[in-house]
């Protein structure tokens, strides 16, 4: 256990900004390990970036990376991201 | 569309003080008059951002206290001494003045009106905000889903919202408080008087065959002990939603 670790579901906001909808019941699979889990319930370490990682293996799923009005996202860990739309305002 | 919201854009709003009444000697409730407002969930939270004359910006992200109420909504906010934001919110922010913040986000941690079972709402301190605004939003639709809230404090003059929720529980079978203070009690205490650990969990958690989803809330390492005794207890880890504060630098 990290006491920095918070949960994706931090990074609503950060999240909602990017892709442009609710993010955290989006459900996203560890490309690592394969578990599939809302995203405002995976690991979320806050250092100069957002790593989010699986909770069920530690794999990195996603990083962004805040530069004044610029966001750097490397989304390598993520086999799949469901959104539901409904569920998305 | 020019003018016009846009589906899950986010904006940043301007929301104006309209009222501040401390709650403890760590905490105070502000009130914010947001117009555009689209009204929000139990449990979701708002991004906040201060701007300074030279343009700095710092940004933290707060619960809402406040059950839905057209544009208006609380947050409930704790004094970190050596923060950079909150001390700012507690200390010097006056009716009148504005803020930005954008939201609601989040649909994670959230109160849902359809739950079937008993909801176990755990907060650590100001973790506590975000179940507030449950069992508010709970009292005012008259639901009978029944809700068990713990509540872990140092003591029983840092615990938010007291008498309110001494009200709600009060008038409501269906609401049971529990609380446990960590550091001090106060004489003829019938409640817990230590950290939450299994055993307690063990007695207050309802049983993982009733329980439709338990909330958990509070810093980090306590979220982590309350979570991960749950699991221990047999309940599906899908079922305990938590939202850790970790140290956010206030």
């Amino acid at each position: 256990m990290d006491a920095l670790m918070l949960d994706g579901n931090a990074a609503a906001g950060l999240l909602q900004e990017i892709f442009g909808s609710e993010m955290t019941t989006a459900v996203g699979t560890c490309h690592a390990c394969g578990t599939a889990g809302e995203v405002g319930g995976v690991f979320l370490y806050r250092g100069a970036g957002l790593v989010f990682r699986c909770p069920q293996c530690d794999a990195v799923l996603m990083k962004i990376v805040v530069g004044g009005t610029r966001r750097w996202i490397d989304l390598r860990g993520l086999r799949a991201l469901e959104l539901d739309l409904e569920l998305g305002t | 569309m020019e003018g016009a919201a846009v589906l899950g854009r986010l904006n940043w709003l301007e929301a104006e003080v309209v009222e501040i009444r401390p709650e403890t000697s760590q905490t105070k409730t502000i009130g914010f008059e947001v117009p555009g407002w689209p009204g929000h969930r139990a449990g979701q939270h708002v991004d906040v951002r201060l701007t300074a004359e030279d343009g700095y910006q710092a940004e933290r992200t707060y619960s809402i206290a406040s059950a839905v109420d057209d544009s208006r909504i609380e947050l409930t906010v704790e004094r970190l001494d050596d923060g950079e934001v909150s001390p700012y919110l507690t200390d010097e922010l006056r009716p009148g003045d504005t803020i930005e913040l954008r939201g609601p986000v989040g649909g994670y941690f959230v109160w849902d009106p359809h739950a079937q079972g008993t909801v176990f709402l755990v907060g650590g301190g100001s973790g506590v905000v975000p179940l507030m605004a449950m069992a508010r939003q709970r009292a005012a639709e008259g639901s009978k889903i029944p809700t068990r809230l713990l509540y872990s404090a140092r003591t029983w003059d840092d615990v938010i919202y007291r008498d309110e929720l001494t009200r709600l529980a009060a008038g409501d079978a269906g609401l049971d408080l529990v609380y446990t203070l960590t550091r001090a009690q106060p004489p003829g205490w019938e409640g817990y008087g230590r950290r939450v650990d299994l055993e307690l969990l063990a007695e207050v958690a309802p049983a993982p065959a009733v329980l439709a989803v338990a909330f958990v809330c509070g810093p980090t390492p306590f979220v982590e002990a309350v979570a991960s005794g749950l699991v221990q207890l047999g309940h599906v880890p899908a079922r305990v939603k938590t939202e850790r504060f970790g140290p956010t630098g206030g």
